[in-house]
């Protein structure tokens, strides 16, 4: 018993320290980051003044009269919320007819949805930018930016609103077309409430990747719909070390996402964990 | 109310057919009980005139119009889901007006149906509660409330007491009962039941791999059931099958059908089947007897006074000539 105990006692212990450890280990260059965004950029690069160094806003109110950050928060916001919602407005009725009304190549269709996220990017780098800026003409535009980003995507919103709708007994779903609702009315007045849950954890995740997005929001963009990515981007290396005015711009731009995913925890985990809808 | 008409009616999914041709009449006012063992077809069936399933070949006509194009909120039926299906999101009042409100209905009209229905389902009390915070027989109530607030021409049912518990069971096959008594509405009830079936049809369908082995009241398929599969599926405990040598004087290798309750025990001298006892199961008001013959058919006879005798010894019995069957032994259809 006493051996029982102590060990039980002992991993009380022991393993919340793991986890903050390990916690702590990868929130580290966040917490770097943040210190760092308060130096001056002088200061930054001398490791004695990890963490004794005065603080200045510098950086901040260099950033936002200088390098226009407001104006970056809003094509972040706006290529972020319109592509979760033309993400969603294409995911409902496709994830919806795939779940209640399957044919034999749904299978086939959801894992070449998923397909498409392995071809690397960079391969179509080139036709992108020569399409878009040269043929389309739509090269740093904000519609270029929401049509991306959703269609990025699109593949994982579309298999978490299937996972979800699945969920769902396929005689409610049937109850409501025996009491005569049509299409729009099963998906607006029965799917959706049911798998509210399943909806706002799908919308929450895609609106995250969308702002997270680096690869073709920095490349499709210049200035008219370059979104924090770019301005990350555009204080990185060239003019020398300004870690910084880097570290400012990087903890404004990743600020806000991590500020809506702490308010937003609960459906996230709910979200992510796939499930219960019953 | 309305009639039921189907005609050489199919069901396949994808190369694998399910139903084979069946033809149906269900009268107006009837309660007509499908029935059959588990993957027969009955749910199929049942789909196909809800219309929840579409229509391989055939005609499906209710009242005196085809309905195989017709949506299922306009065929003028309406159905009770065996796991309930009630909108969890929505009341119980929700739940039984989202129908007639699709169906544009005015409100004050909405809220008399809702309240009549349940008045006569005892579920006034839950009106404004959640489907959730209901037990298993409340709920099945809500959803015969749903079907009855939108006035159908006809019921479907699909095993909707399979979800309940023994007594509550009985219950509410009584009211189901009691509920078409009141309504005069046709009926169509799947089970794989057959004492639901016997209870409450007017008129049994009897399935089995997606085709029609008898139709009949109840008592019919009882006393003179068409082949060996319905005699055996209607009727508790299955009724016995001798082969020729098993009954006494018997030259014809024809299968002989014998119910339980139908064997009187007698003597030596008088005996039809004999067998040696193996089991006796006491139920109070009668006993089954479970014997095996010299040829090693089981059989099981139904007595009030269970014999006095012990394991292996033999029991003698006879029938009377009306109460038993004939059946042929390679096709199983009974000889007339
Ligand atoms: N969606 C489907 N796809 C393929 N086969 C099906 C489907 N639904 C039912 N079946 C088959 O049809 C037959 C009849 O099913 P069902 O009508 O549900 O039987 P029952 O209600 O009598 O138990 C079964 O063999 C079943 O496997
Ligand atoms: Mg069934």
């Amino acid at each position: 018993m006493a051996i029982v105990a102590r060990s039980s006692k002992f991993s009380r212990i022991m393993w919340p320290t793991v986890a903050w450890i390990v916690a702590l280990i990868f929130f580290f260059p966040i917490f770097w980051m943040v210190f760092t965004s308060f130096k001056t950029d002088a200061d930054a690069v001398k490791p004695e003044f990890l963490f004794s160094f005065k603080p200045t806003l510098e950086n901040y109110f260099n950033m936002t009269e200088n390098y226009d950050y407001w104006r970056f928060a809003a094509n972040s916001v706006i290529t972020s919320s319109f592509a979760t919602i033309l993400a969603l407005v294409v995911g409902v009725p496709a994830a919806y007819a795939m779940a209640f009304n399957p044919s034999r190549h749904t299978k086939d269709i959801l894992v070449w949805m998923l397909s498409t996220k392995m071809l690397p990017a960079a391969a179509v780098l080139y036709p992108m930018t020569f399409l878009t800026k040269n043929m389309l003409g739509i090269y740093d535009t904000h519609f270029l930016v929401i049509v991306v980003l959703c269609l990025i995507n699109l593949p994982i919103v579309i298999w978490m609103l299937f996972t979800y709708f699945k969920e769902i007994p396929k005689e409610i779903i049937e109850a409501g077309k025996m009491d005569g609702v049509d299409t729009w009315g099963e998906i607006k007045d029965i799917l959706i409430p049911l798998a509210w849950g399943g909806v706002a954890s799908t919308a929450l995740l895609c609106f995250i990747f969308c702002w997270n997005e680096a690869y073709w929001t920095v490349r499709l963009t210049t200035t008219e719909a370059a979104t924090l990515s770019k301005l990350i981007e555009g204080n990185r290396a060239p003019e020398g070390l300004f870690f910084g005015r880097l570290s400012a711009v990087s903890t404004a731009a990743v600020g806000p996402i991590i500020v809506l995913g702490w308010f937003c925890q609960k459906q996230l985990v709910q979200g992510l964990t796939f499930g219960a809808v019953k | 109310m309305a009639s039921v008409t189907i005609r050489e009616l199919k069901k396949a999914y994808g190369t694998t057919q399910v139903m084979h041709g069946v033809d149906l009449d269900i009268n107006d006012g009837e309660f007509v009980v499908f029935v059959g063992p588990s993957g027969c077809g009955k749910s199929t069936l049942l789909r196909m005139i809800a219309g929840l399933e579409e229509i391989t070949d055939g005609t499906v006509a209710i009242g005196d119009s085809v309905v195989n194009d017709v949506a299922p909120s306009k065929r003028g039926v309406a159905m009770v889901f065996q796991t309930y299906a009630l909108y969890p999101h929505m009341t119980v009042y929700k739940n039984m007006s989202f129908g007639l409100k699709q169906a544009k209905t005015p409100a004050d009209e909405i809220d008399r149906r809702v309240k009549a229905a349940a008045e006569v389902l005892q579920i006034t009390d839950y009106l404004s509660r959640s489907p959730r915070n209901l037990s298993g027989g409340q709920r099945q109530r809500v959803a015969i409330g749903r079907a009855i607030v939108r006035d159908p021409e006809v019921f479907l049912f699909d095993e909707p007491l399979s979800n309940l518990d023994a007594g509550l069971r009985v219950q509410t096959r009584l009211e189901i009962a009691r509920l078409h008594e009141r309504l005069g509405s046709t009926m169509i009830y799947v089970t794989h039941d057959q004492v639901e079936a016997m209870t409450l049809a007017d008129k049994i369908v009897v399935l089995r791999d997606g085709r029609v082995e008898q139709v009949g009241s109840p008592i019919h398929l009882y006393e003179q059931p068409d082949n060996t599969f319905v005699a055996q599926f209607i009727g508790s405990p299955k009724m016995n099958f001798f082969e020729g040598s098993d009954i006494v004087g018997n030259a014809s290798t024809d299968i002989t059908g014998i119910r339980p309750e139908h064997l009187r025990e007698t003597d030596a001298a008088n005996a039809m089947v004999s067998g040696k006892l193996e089991l006796i199961e006491q139920l109070g008001e009668y006993a089954l007897v479970h014997l095996t013959t010299s040829s090693g058919a089981e059989f099981i006879a139904k007595m009030e006074h269970p014999p006095s005798v012990g394991k292996g010894d033999t029991l003698h019995f006879n029938a009377s000539q009306q109460l038993i069957h004939k059946f042929d032994k390679q096709s199983g259809q009974r000889r007339t």
